[in-house]
């Protein structure tokens, strides 16, 4: 079914704010009819989100792209924050990888930033996967219709704050931010949004939020789950610790699967406003238990050449660590230390946030505390830093799943890491 | 000889060797490796899906239920056509996914190349299909696998 375009759109679609336009236009007309839209509808949230931060050497078609878009005067019509940079002199790296990094593979990163700030980027500090957080000043409200990117905000913003969102790609988001208008479809719309899995957490104690996303991720794919009986962990109250075990569910989620939307019964707005009425007819089941999450953990595959190598760099923060996240990190790395008889961490460390947020968490105690121990913090995107043949030689632990599967990093839960990187077991 | 039919989501005619991922294709994972270090066979980096891990994926015929993953998926797919390293078409057992479609049409306004995408080819189709068959693809989504 073709999509009815009102006449400013048919306008733009027939050339009349350029040829660069319309085919931006076209774009979006033709990505809304694959999912049979009926209605292109405006862009109501205040700021765009962009997934691509980095200014690849390799990735010439997208700069390519984004130059023939200013040159045609196509900017977003709306500010907009974006991903975390791929590079932080303070994260460490021998001299043969900052060559590479520098000299060859991120050899765009300047004009790309040069482009970004033509396009509307919000400020030089707009750089986080968490645009979302306070800090950022890029918190959607519940009904905003987003032309957005980067899984783990998408199903963030989506799930905990009632935005609606699809999961777009990269250029896809920066083009309805353009035209100011997306397609109607998907978790645009009521029916989208509706629960086609039942998920029942039954296990002894609180999930680790990085497993749990992940097992949800890996069965349900793309569907929306609807998950009863984790409030029994992380209570009734959208706080900043339930917001901050969200943020990382909701990643392993998106990474490990493709969910976009998720409900937790009694916690996330429209699952308090309307209960199980927001489940669709006829819901498939999954229940999760211990054994399952032992499963799920048991089965992500180490593909270290020795697997058993001392770890030689360990990240914190995919996605970027939420400012209570990061004070609760520094007092668990400090009573960890104390306890082992420590002072400085045992495996280089480094702890990732928005810019935003780095700065606030600089003005208080926390920050000397947190140097003390020896952790690094950075704004920098571990995701990006690891993609390269040096990194994927190197054996790196993280306690993020969306970390784990895009690179060769090995996984462990929170506990295990902090017991790592404070006893060095 | 199986023929099944789908919906062309970006119409065109192809005939290659399958690539068969029973579990969902994450495209960042899968091309990655392959963009940034020159790699022209573009073999599969995703190390989570052992049906194509380390397999070539230029000019097969990619036979996928649909796509995981980051959301950078759709752009990694139009430059992986761009740098002329994409599949000779993308075949999805089910509907196709939001990142899919992105990285199939930007690949399709914004570059010459083409890379034709049926979905909807059903459960079936991907029972049926194994690496290595010939496929045959026609502008009105019909596949022929033999």
């Amino acid at each position: 079914m073709a999509i009815r375009l009102t006449a400013e759109q048919q306008a733009i679609l027939d050339g009349k704010k350029g040829e660069t336009m319309a085919k931006v236009m076209k774009t979006l007309v033709m990505y809304g009819e694959a999912f049979g839209a009926t209605e292109m509808v405006p862009v109501t949230g205040e700021k765009g989100h962009l997934v691509t931060s980095f200014g690849l050497k390799v990735m010439n078609p997208v700069y390519d792209l984004m130059d023939q878009l200013i040159e045609a005067g196509a900017l977003s019509s709306q500010k907009f924050s974006v991903d975390p940079k791929p590079l932080d002199k303070n994260v460490p790296a021998n001299f043969l990888q900052k060559l590479i990094f520098n000299k060859f593979m991120y050899s765009k990163q300047a004009s790309y930033d040069e482009q970004l700030r033509k396009m509307g980027l919000m400020n030089d500090n707009a750089y986080t996967c968490a645009c979302y957080l306070d800090e950022i000043n890029n918190t959607p409200k519940k009904g905003d219709v987003l032309s957005w990117a980067e899984s783990s905000a998408v199903v963030f913003v989506n799930s905990v704050l009632g935005a609606r969102c699809n999961r777009n790609s990269g250029i896809i988001e920066l083009f309805g931010s353009i035209v100011g208008y997306v397609p109607k479809f998907g978790l645009l719309t009521d029916e989208g949004r509706k629960a086609t899995w039942i998920v029942e957490v039954k296990t002894t104690s609180k999930p680790e939020a990085q497993v749990l996303g992940s097992a949800i991720g890996m069965k349900v794919m793309e569907d929306v789950p609807y998950i009863k009986g984790l409030t029994d962990f992380i209570g009734n109250e959208l706080n900043d610790d339930a917001k901050a075990y969200l943020k990382d569910f909701g990643a392993a989620t998106a990474s490990n699967g493709a969910v976009g939307l998720y409900h937790i019964e009694g916690l996330t707005p429209e699952a308090v406003e309307q209960g199980e009425d927001i489940i669709a007819e006829n819901p498939q089941v999954y229940v999760i238990d211990d054994a399952e999450l032992k499963r799920v953990k048991d089965s992500y595959p180490c593909i270290w050449k020795d697997k058993n190598a001392k770890p030689k760099l360990c990240f914190i923060g995919c996605p970027h660590l939420s400012y209570a996240q990061l004070i609760q990190w520094t007092l668990d790395v400090e009573n960890a230390l104390k306890a082992s008889g420590k002072s400085k961490v045992c495996i280089p460390t480094v702890f990732t946030t928005a810019p935003d947020v780095m700065d606030k968490f600089n003005k208080t105690e926390y920050a000397q505390r947190l140097k003390n121990t020896g952790v690094i913090l950075s704004y920098i995107c571990p995701l990006m830093y690891m993609n390269n043949p040096l990194c994927k030689s190197m054996p790196v632990i993280t306690n993020s799943n969306k970390l784990r599967t895009y690179t060769t990093s090995r996984y462990y839960t929170s506990a295990e890491i902090l017991e790592k990187i404070t006893k060095g077991v | 000889m199986k023929t099944f039919k789908g919906r062309p989501v970006v119409p065109g005619k192809a005939k290659a060797s399958a690539l068969v991922s029973h579990g969902g294709f994450n495209t960042l994972a899968s091309f990655q490796n392959a963009l940034q270090f020159g790699d022209k066979t573009a073999k599969c980096g995703d190390q989570n899906n052992p049906d194509i891990y380390q397999q070539p994926m230029v000019d097969t015929a990619l036979c996928l239920p649909q796509t995981i993953g980051s959301t950078t998926g759709g752009m990694v797919l139009y430059c992986a056509a761009a740098m002329e390293r994409n599949p000779a078409c993308m075949l999805f057992s089910k509907p196709i996914d939001s990142l899919a479609a992105a990285g199939a049409i930007l690949a399709d306004v914004w570059t010459d190349r083409n890379m034709p995408v049926i979905d909807n080819l059903g459960d079936e189709f991907l029972d049926y299909v194994k690496t290595g068959m010939t496929i045959t693809v026609d502008e009105d989504g019909t596949v022929t696998v033999e």
